[in-house]
């Protein structure tokens, strides 16, 4: 990309071997644009290789768990609700010992320097080389966590060590798994960044690279070597930001239709609208951010089935193998694509092997797509108002007319490529998550503490200062605390910082 | 029955629901009941009726914000400090855990405290569901003194105190347990056997347990999970009256705090068979009253759950947000709930509603589903 335009683009399945996968795609992009690798001011990647190393078990190191709270927490042990495989290669050492704060910052109980060593050794002696350190209340204060990490990094050279208030947010069961995920990924993340390394230095290209997280906004290679955990479930938010940046729309749902599912969302100022349910991430809970998105059963390889006069879509799919099963690719089962063919609005494949259909048949399809679209829409859309509607996917071929709910759809060119621009997108964010006393501190000075705080994060994380802006402030009271506690969440984002280098 | 490992996931989920969009999440208290379960062996549930008249039994539960029991979980030891603390004033010994909400999260933390003390847990509670305040339960109602009242911290730091009036309790309680670091472990309503049979809501801890179930099973079976809910609520003692009040998507949310409780209202706007109406619930904590324009289609204490349409899993008023798809079950308070006596501590006009109190079943005499 060079600024806002689009110079060349390449499109491959995904390799065995990522990096050797990078390398091959770099190169048909350059040399399809006719770009030198000289002139990159930057490379972002896009990845799903953590996510699926965690799912999968793959290549995890063993992790010592260290949470600062005795007394309290004892009633539930760390990793307490993981799957019996991700234990077996990431358990197998996890203590709880004195520390801890309360919600206003008071400590429960001191560290133990003593004890914080002792637990070293034991995991040095057993080889465990990787650690997280969990502490209740750590977004309210990091102060034990630190002081731990210090001795652990004494007592153990070399620890691959992640602290819970660098990760997440209030909630210490999905705070620690996520921390706990993040050390058992460090070691692997590590190889992965330098070999991105090396890719980019075979291809002489000395520009920055950045990985995108899952909010959509970068990570440095620094960053992502500390935090891997942060690029997971990147893919659908990569892919409904690059949909809203190809359309040139900020505010918009999106609906990406595939071969066997239609997943809509909502962009709210350029931003994938979050779920605010727990998320799983291979059987461990979580709170991680996530886009919010509804996956329907309507896709170009969805079955179409007549059954006593009623005409089904879905959401049984041929899937993957619609270029063999369609009708209008010579297979026998009737899809999507075979009605949006003979009704004539669509053109792939041999139009004539669908002539004999039903036209009553067809037109009802032809409707019942439309509507479980419409359906669709409006359960993602947040008012009544009529909304733009971004449409990407090989299989918006479907949708020919206009929907009900929508005021103005656009259907981008290089749509098929939307993943890879939303990962294109530079900006970075900073958070805060954390409890603050309206009757202390006020409501705006709170609110404005919280502002500068995100802010420092995000400029921390490379964000040019002028363009930091906030894309979302929550206010919840806590309940039954009198005293006015409020937790407030402020993300703000600001653009990449790329220094002096032509985009 | 021995309320196990495979019981927890179903307990949980239905406690949600009985919690009306409030009363705490049960997750952490289904990862606390798992362990103490794996730790001390299934907990034994027992009828009310098994107690003996003069057998001493003892609430339990956890009273605070909800943000702050994410955080800070319980150590377990504080659990049985307040027991043991209660007992020792009392000089008598416990032979029965009794749950004092049903709804939430408070549904599984006596079962906690039982399995570590190897003591049974009565089936049943004192709201039905979930209610705000300390003396919002059916053993204030039937005469049962609040006091003596022990609270603890995870240091098992311990208070016990003795009030008049179970309002002042519930005020002296407050601020103990912002002292205490914003939640903290109680035993109240101490009572005996015959006390216990006459003031308990009966049998809720088994239809948490069904409610849960049900869904479970509906699901795995692929069947509606509101037919199934209503089908299951119909074999029940009390709560026979139930309706799917409402469908529709979530559109308007309003939330304020005032004094530390979370205040609010949310609109949901008609889908499918309420196309073109909508209804309006006003919460504290929990739902307390749904209506149609201005016609009410049920109040507090009947009970007004909002779950997910498709999934039936339920919402809490902090887990709403714009754009939910969503049906609004009304089910009907066991009638210990609707006493005269019982609707000035916990009717529409405890939480400053003018609209009387009306049953379900008259506000909304079809069963229409």
């Amino acid at each position: 990309m060079r600024g806002q335009a689009i110079i060349g683009k390449h499109k491959a399945p995904t390799s065995a071997d990522i990096v050797a996968g990078i390398v091959q795609a770099i190169r048909e992009v350059l040399s399809r644009s006719h770009a030198s690798a000289e002139k990159i001011g930057a490379v972002m990647i896009g990845t799903t290789h953590f996510t699926n190393a965690f799912v999968e078990a793959r290549h995890l190191s063993r992790v010592g768990v260290i949470r600062l709270a005795a007394p309290a927490t004892l009633s539930v042990r760390p990793l307490a609700d993981w799957p019996p495989r991700l234990l077996d290669s990431v358990g197998g050492a996890a203590e709880i010992v004195s520390g801890g704060y309360n919600y206003d910052g008071r400590p429960i109980a001191p560290l133990d320097p003593g004890e914080i060593r002792r637990i070293a050794h034991e995991l040095r002696a057993r080889d465990i080389r990787a650690v997280a350190i969990s502490s209740v209340f750590a977004p309210v204060n990091a102060a034990q966590e630190e002081a731990a990490a210090r001795i652990v990094s004494e007592e153990m050279p070399g620890v691959l060590l992640t602290l819970s208030n660098e990760i997440g947010r209030l909630g210490l069961i999905e705070r620690e798994n996520a921390t706990v995920m993040n050390s058992a990924l460090l070691a692997m993340a590590a190889r992965v960044m330098q070999s991105f390394r090396q890719a980019l230095e075979e291809l002489g290209i000395r520009a920055p690279f950045f990985v995108s997280q899952n909010d959509g906004t970068l990570l440095d290679p620094e960053s992502m070597s500390r935090f891997p955990v942060l690029t997971f479930a990147s893919g659908p938010t990569n892919s409904m930001r690059g949909a809203a940046f190809l359309s040139g729309a900020s505010d918009t749902l999106v609906m990406d239709i595939g071969g066997t599912t239609a997943d809509v969302g909502a962009l709210v100022g350029g931003f994938p609208r979050e779920s605010s349910i727990a998320v799983d991430i291979g059987g461990v809970r979580t709170n991680f951010r996530m886009p919010d998105i509804l996956s329907i059963g309507l896709g170009g390889g969805s079955y179409v089935v007549s059954d006593a006069g009623t005409v089904r879509v879905g959401p049984r799919s041929v899937g993957y193998r619609l270029p063999m099963e369609a009708l209008v690719f010579g297979g026998t089962q009737l899809t999507a694509t075979d009605i949006a063919v003979a009704a004539g609005y669509a053109e792939v494949g041999d139009r004539d092997r669908v002539r004999h259909l039903d036209r009553k048949l067809v037109t009802a399809a032809v409707d019942e797509i439309h509507r479980l679209a419409e359906d669709a829409l409006d359960r993602v859309k947040t008012s009544t108002t009529a909304v733009k509607l971004v449409l990407v996917g090989g299989g918006s071929i479907l949708i020919n007319r206009e929907l009900k709910g929508v005021a103005d759809m656009i259907v981008p060119s290089h749509a098929d490529v939307a993943n890879a621009i939303g990962a294109g997108i530079a900006q970075v964010s900073g958070e805060v998550d954390r409890i603050f006393s309206y009757d202390a501190l006020g409501r705006d000075q709170s609110l404005q503490t919280a502002h500068a705080e995100a802010t420092g994060r995000a400029i921390a994380a490379g964000a040019v200062a002028a363009s930091v802006h906030v894309v979302d402030v929550e206010e919840l009271p806590l309940q039954y605390l009198p005293g006015g506690s409020v937790r407030i969440r402020v993300k703000v984002v600001g653009d990449l910082n790329l220094g002096h280098t032509a985009v | 029955m021995k309320i196990g490992l495979e019981h927890v996931g179903d307990l949980a989920r239905g406690a949600a629901i009985l919690g009306t969009g409030g009363g705490g999440d049960p997750y952490i208290g289904s990862l606390m009941l798992r362990q103490a379960i794996r730790d001390h062996g299934p907990v034994d549930l027992i009828e009310v009726d098994a107690l003996g008249d003069t057998d001493f039994v003892v609430p339990f539960a956890m009273m605070g914000a909800p943000t702050v029991l994410v955080e800070k979980l319980p150590n377990g030891n504080e659990m049985v400090a307040a027991l043991r603390l209660m007992e020792r004033y009392r000089n008598e010994e416990a032979r029965a855990i009794l749950c004092a909400e049903i709804g939430g999260i408070n549904a599984l933390l006596p079962l906690v405290l039982a399995a570590r003390c190897g003591l049974s847990v009565v089936d049943g509670d004192g709201m039905g569901r979930a209610f705000p305040q300390l003396q919002m339960v059916t053993y204030h109602i039937c005469g049962v003194p609040l006091s003596p009242m022990v609270m603890t911290d995870e240091h098992s730091n311990a208070v016990l105190f003795e009030c008049a009036d179970a309002a002042d309790a519930e005020r002296f309680g407050r601020n103990l347990v912002v002292a205490m670091g914003g939640s903290a472990n109680i035993c109240l309503y101490p009572m005996r056997g015959s006390d216990a049979k006459r003031s308990m809501v009966r049998s809720t801890i088994s239809l948490a347990l069904g409610l849960g179930r049900t869904i479970r099973e509906s699901r795995s079976a692929g069947c509606d999970p509101f037919d199934a809910l209503l089908s299951y609520l119909h074999t029940t003692p009390y709560y026979q009256h139930c309706r799917v009040l409402f469908e529709g998507k979530t559109v308007d949310l309003l939330r304020e705090t005032k004094a530390g409780w979370a205040l609010g209202s949310v609109t949901v706007e008609g889908m499918r068979t309420c196309v073109g109406r909508q209804l309006d619930i006003q919460f504290q904590n929990e739902h307390l009253v749904a209506r149609e324009g201005e016609s009410v289609r049920a109040i507090v204490p009947d009970l007004i759950a909002i779950l997910d349409a498709a999934t039936a899993e339920p919402i809490t008023t902090e887990g709403l947000k714009y754009g939910q798809r969503v049906k609004v079950l009304g089910i009907s308070a066991a009638p210990i709930m609707r006493s005269k006596k019982a609707l000035e501590v916990f009717g529409p006009q405890a939480f400053g509603l003018k609209e009387p109190f009306t049953p379900l079943e008259l506000l909304n005499p079809e069963e229409s589903r």
